[in-house]
């Protein structure tokens, strides 16, 4: 083993050598990303790759996960990091450690000359090296994604959490998407926030896009409903579809003394009188729309639809 | 020992709330507050919370109580100004206080009791 290990020494001792063709080979590849990365680039990270691998080689261990590895796994972490956010491929991140290969191989042929045994024994034991971290940079990859997978996630749940003021008094939550426990969370403060900040006496919480509703669900909504009220102001939900309405009964819900409504037009108007307001036409309709249009509602309702 | 001021106003008597509540005090207010209640033949009481923004079960369970006592003395309870915080916290642990009035401001608790008490008043008269 000490011998091979010896061999690789060895190899890795001619760094400008390897160094050129290992570069050479990556820029020829038919996947470089001319656009993403430049040739100066890979340069100057093989040029820090090589002497750690060198190091690494050294110590004779063959476990990547080992001490004596850090720096190896901590260049791949920093290139692969990289990567994940610059919108490379899985291949193209591995290809970054595997395109090694052909430019050890080489040295280690023509280092070890017409010795078969060595060449073999040297040339497999690379392979091994490079595969284990290739494997290595395709985990910290995949972390990396997963990132900015949770930091997305963390975005939308921001945004897609808005709390509108419908009137002078009164607030409107529409909820778009699945509620879990996570969601509610944000929901409940923006909303008992935004109450506060208004001095808003009427809350409604709109429905209309959540595709499902389980129990949990109907549980998460009644707390906020209860935390509302605890703060003096008052929640209507609103947009629950008729699938919706049979799934809360079916399953035992008891949304109790929760004003419920069908609509945000229907939840509005409620809203309106209970601040003393109405809503009056002040000119008469124009002739464009059909009669019994203009009989199902005050020009106002259809607007908040 | 510190108390917690009881002021009156007109019919109503205020309680503002600004220390952090411990035990002991929290009993020592809902006593004062019930004897206040007799001897000021108060109407309403208006309890302003927004300076807490910690409550406990203890204090929760008191702010239910000293309702549910001032009812039976005939003065509605209303707490005001709750804290976004607390109200998650109050529901989390499931006291939702259910026979407490509620309203954002000392100025929205006071036209709550009134319409409260305009609306007893009339039921008052239909009865006698």
């Amino acid at each position: 083993m000490a011998k091979e290990g010896n061999l690789l020494n060895e190899v890795l001792q001619d760094e400008n050598a390897v160094l050129q063709n290992w570069v050479q080979g990556q820029v020829s590849a038919p996947g470089f990303r001319s656009d993403r990365t430049s040739r100066e680039e890979l340069t100057e990270q093989a040029r820090r790759f090589v002497p750690l691998l060198a190091d690494a080689v050294k110590s004779e261990t063959a476990d990547v996960h080992a001490p004596a590895w850090s720096g190896v796994r901590q260049m791949l972490d920093e290139v692969s990091y990289e990567r994940a956010r610059q919108g490379f491929s899985p291949s193209e991140t591995a290809l970054f450690v595997l395109s090694l290969k052909q430019p050890l191989f080489e040295r280690i042929r023509s280092t070890a000359g017409k010795d078969p045994d060595r060449v073999l024994a040297a040339t497999w034991e690379v392979n091994a090296m490079l595969d284990k971290l290739g494997l290595y940079t395709m985990e910290v990859f995949q972390r990396g994604r997963e990132g900015v997978i949770i930091r997305q996630q963390q975005e939308l749940l921001e945004l897609s959490t808005p709390v509108v003021t419908l009137w002078d008094g009164v607030l409107a939550l529409p909820i778009i998407g699945t509620l879990d426990s996570a969601r509610t969370q944000v929901v409940m403060e923006s909303l008992l926030q935004r109450i506060v900040d208004t001095g808003a006496a009427i809350a409604i919480i709109d429905i209309t896009g959540v595709p499902t509703v389980d129990t949990l669900t109907a549980q998460h909504l009644l707390k906020t409903v209860e935390a509302a009220r605890l703060m003096g102001a008052e929640c209507i939900i609103s947009g629950i579809r008729p699938q919706i309405a049979q799934t809360i009964v079916h399953l035992g819900v008891d949304l109790g003394s929760v004003i419920t409504k069908a609509t945000l037009a229907d939840a509005f108007a409620i809203a309106m009188k209970r601040l003393g307001l109405a809503v009056t036409r002040v000119q008469a309709p124009s002739r464009r729309r059909a009669p019994d249009d203009l009989e199902s509602g005050s020009p106002s309702d259809r607007n908040e639809r | 020992m510190e108390r917690i001021p009881i002021l009156k106003m007109g019919d109503y008597l205020l309680v503002s709330i600004q220390v952090d509540m411990h035990d002991r005090l929290a009993m020592a207010l809902q006593d004062d507050l019930t004897s206040r209640i007799v001897s000021a033949h108060a109407k309403g009481v208006l309890i302003d919370i927004s300076a807490l923004d910690m409550v406990d079960s203890f204090i929760g369970r008191m702010l239910g109580d000293i309702a549910a006592v001032s009812r039976v003395l005939d003065a509605e309870t209303v707490v005001v100004g709750m804290r976004p915080a607390v109200a998650i916290t109050l529901v989390e642990l499931g006291l939702s206080l259910p026979g407490v009035c509620t309203a954002l401001d000392i100025e929205r608790g006071i036209a709550l009791l009134r319409t409260r008490m305009y609306a007893r008043g009339h039921d008052d008269a239909g009865s006698a």
